[in-house]
């Protein structure tokens, strides 16, 4: 990118460089930017219309993840039902706290009936919400909670229980003896602390002959958790199993133990995805936990229409959660809640 | 961009003006177009607290985008400075919360140690010649993975420190004046750019600036050390970069380890958009704060339209390519 030039001092004869056509170039820009906002308006034309109906936005952790796509489904699902607006919004990564909190005072702006949030960062988030509060605008806490009493509600999976579930399973598949790991996505949120020390102080408290010998963190990354996985294996050739702690986790530790050749590795997941729904099939994966992510989406738009309408709503919502394996994957029960 | 033309009719000063001034009022235009669409188009866009959040959300861009603009100008770039101001934010976690320091000396902290990585990134660039792009995307990993070991990879929170959020989010117009309410931050911004535009077009070190992307080698056979420029320039920025670090450490009230990644290429767009060239010698900081101002806007207003989100990102994509073509023809066709 540097310049540097054959000689002369360039910079005293900058814009005569290419001065060779000459014309107005205004109306150019103008066109351009005329259409853009015709474009804008036609755009805006077609919500206003909409603007009747009671309005929740739903600022997520995420957005182009599969998981929060069926929340996503389940948002829209309770929109037909109830006959609400509903918007879904989310960062591109779960570090980018402050752009979530942008996202958040734009839905402000918009006054909402109500709003269902899942916080990155509660802290963070605190200003804003108690603007909510002194709106009079409920706020639903979704996922993985928000550490405030602001929130009426919170929908959310009871993870500390999922996870003593996983850890429970990956006991009967290792015998109830020897040594596992941990590859968690990350050791802030709400979701993050609660799988880990969910499955953690369940091997501590019902199998003591567990060692949980490493819990390492990365970040939901599929490709930071394999290289992860593959040094664990490493570092422990005696390992017996490994918990994944959400999707990108578990086919991070999947791909991990594939690449390193390792045999007789025990692994659980979390959610689901094609890639780990496939490990399962394939038996790569004994089995994993699976919440309720449609249920979760279509919990937070019903508490918050009974929140706007100003009728009681429970403060926890549990959504539930499974396990799921090779043998009930196809079950009808278990297929409505997996997602690709 | 090789300008073989030895014709200096203009003097540098009039020149840059007249220039600056045409491309300040083209992308002035554009942002007023934006701003009348949008209010068009969402009784909820044009209100105080959505304008007010518009501010908020360009004022780490934006500073972020006036310290890229010194380096862009002498004709470098820098990636590294997301993570730079991530790293001054954890840095400054250490100081206020961990050793439980005053708060000035915490104000200093981010300063100081965006400067120093500012000099560093400017010594790779200047004395070890090692290309700018080159130079920044090592330090832009060096300073992630800094930030994460130092923080121990969780966030440092500021609870201890009561002022600090005050940094971004109190407001002293709103003390002065109630019914407007513009918080620190944006302030902060404005004082930024100001001392910035006043660097680039009344001091030596502007005036290097400049030359330094026009022409490096001449100004370096004309007898100046254009290295010790160069890295100056790198340290003013990186100087800069640290008050971006304060303004997200004190609106998050947190120092967040892995954010950070991403804002490079988020700055350098508004830079761009701006009119400042990327092969350097021309920019104007003006520029630089109305094309941050046109993408939070442009993000604020698809939001408030509730566009969905994957189209969102498309918008805002083309408009960079349009606002930048626009600049292109108008540059190729001006006089």
């Amino acid at each position: 990118m540097i310049e540097t030039g054959k000689g002369g001092f360039r910079l005293c004869l900058k814009t005569k460089t290419h001065n060779i056509h000459g014309g107005n170039t205004m109306l150019n820009r103008r066109t351009l930017i005329g259409t853009l906002s015709a474009a804008t308006l036609v755009l805006g034309a077609g919500f206003a219309q909409a603007q009747d109906k009671m309005y929740i936005p739903l600022i997520s952790k995420g957005f182009q993840h599969q998981f929060w796509q069926a929340v996503k489904a389940g948002a829209d699902k309770a929109a037909a039902e109830f006959d609400v607006n509903v918007t879904f919004e989310g960062p591109d990564s779960e570090a980018q706290v402050d752009r979530q909190i942008d996202m958040l005072a734009a839905a402000l702006a918009k006054n909402p009936a109500a709003i269902g949030f899942a916080a990155l960062d509660s802290q963070a988030a605190i200003p804003l919400l108690k603007q909510a509060q002194a709106a009079g605008i409920p706020i639903i806490a979704f996922d993985s909670g928000v550490d405030s009493d602001i929130p009426v509600a919170t929908a959310a999976t009871d993870n500390v229980a999922a996870a003593a579930l996983a850890a429970d399973k990956m006991a009967e598949f290792i015998g109830d003896a020897g040594k596992v790991a941990v590859v968690a996505h990350d050791q802030t949120s709400r979701t993050g602390i609660d799988r880990r020390d969910g499955f953690v102080n369940r091997m501590k408290e019902a199998h003591p002959n567990i060692e949980v010998v490493t819990i390492q963190y990365g970040a939901g990354d599929q490709l930071q958790s394999t290289e992860i996985t593959k040094s664990i294996l490493t570092a422990n050739p005696d390992l017996k199993g490994i918990f994944g702690t959400n999707e990108g986790s578990a086919i991070g530790v999947v791909n991990g133990v594939k690449e390193s050749g390792a045999t007789g590795i025990t692994i659980i997941g979390y959610d689901s995805g094609k890639a780990q729904t496939d490990a399962i099939r394939s038996g790569l994966m004994a089995g994993a936990i699976t919440q309720n992510p449609v249920g979760i989406g279509y919990e937070t738009v019903k508490a918050a229409v009974m929140a706007a309408k100003g009728e009681a709503v429970p403060a926890k919502i549990d959504t539930g959660f499974y396990y799921y394996d090779k043998s009930n994957i196809d079950s009808p029960e278990i297929a409505a809640v997996l997602y690709d | 961009m090789t300008s073989t033309n030895p014709d200096a009719r203009q003097g540098v000063f009039a020149r840059l003006s007249a220039s600056g001034a045409h491309q300040k009022l083209l992308a002035f235009a554009s942002l007023l177009i934006l701003l009348l669409g949008f209010t068009l188009a969402s009784p909820n866009f044009m209100q105080t607290t959505n304008i007010i959040a518009i501010l908020q959300a360009t004022s780490v861009n934006g500073v972020l985008a006036v310290a890229t603009t010194l380096v862009i100008i002498t004709g470098g770039i820098d990636l590294s400075i997301g993570t730079l101001m991530t790293f001054t934010a954890v840095m400054t976690g250490v100081v206020l919360t961990n050793l439980g320091l005053p708060l000035p000396l915490g104000i200093a902290t981010a300063i100081g140690t965006g400067a120093f990585c500012g000099f560093c990134s400017g010594s790779f660039v200047a004395k070890m010649k090692i290309p700018p792009f080159i130079a920044t995307l090592g330090m832009m990993l060096i300073l992630k993975g800094l930030s994460l070991v130092i923080s121990g990879t969780r966030p440092i929170y500021f609870n201890d420190t009561p002022g600090f959020s005050q940094i971004s989010l109190g407001s002293v117009i709103g003390a002065v004046i109630p019914s407007l309410p513009i918080p620190n931050g944006v302030l902060i911004l404005f004082l930024v750019a100001g001392a910035a535009a006043y660097i680039l077009s009344r001091t030596v070190l502007g005036r290097y600036c400049f030359a330094l992307g026009s022409n490096e080698e001449s100004v370096r056979l004309s007898g100046v050390n254009t290295d010790w420029w160069k890295i100056a320039i790198y340290t003013l920025s990186g100087a800069i970069v640290g008050i971006a670090g304060l303004l997200i450490a004190s609106r998050l009230n947190s120092a967040q380890p892995a954010l950070g990644l991403g804002y490079e290429l988020e700055a350098i767009a508004a830079v761009v958009i701006g009119g400042t060239s990327l092969s350097g010698g021309r920019g104007t900081i003006l520029g630089t704060l109305i094309g941050a101002l046109i993408m939070a806007v442009l993000t604020n207003g698809l939001r408030i339209l509730s566009v969905a989100q994957e189209w969102q990102t498309v918008v805002t994509g083309a408009i960079i390519i349009l606002a930048v073509y626009a600049d292109q023809v108008r540059r190729r066709k001006a006089a």
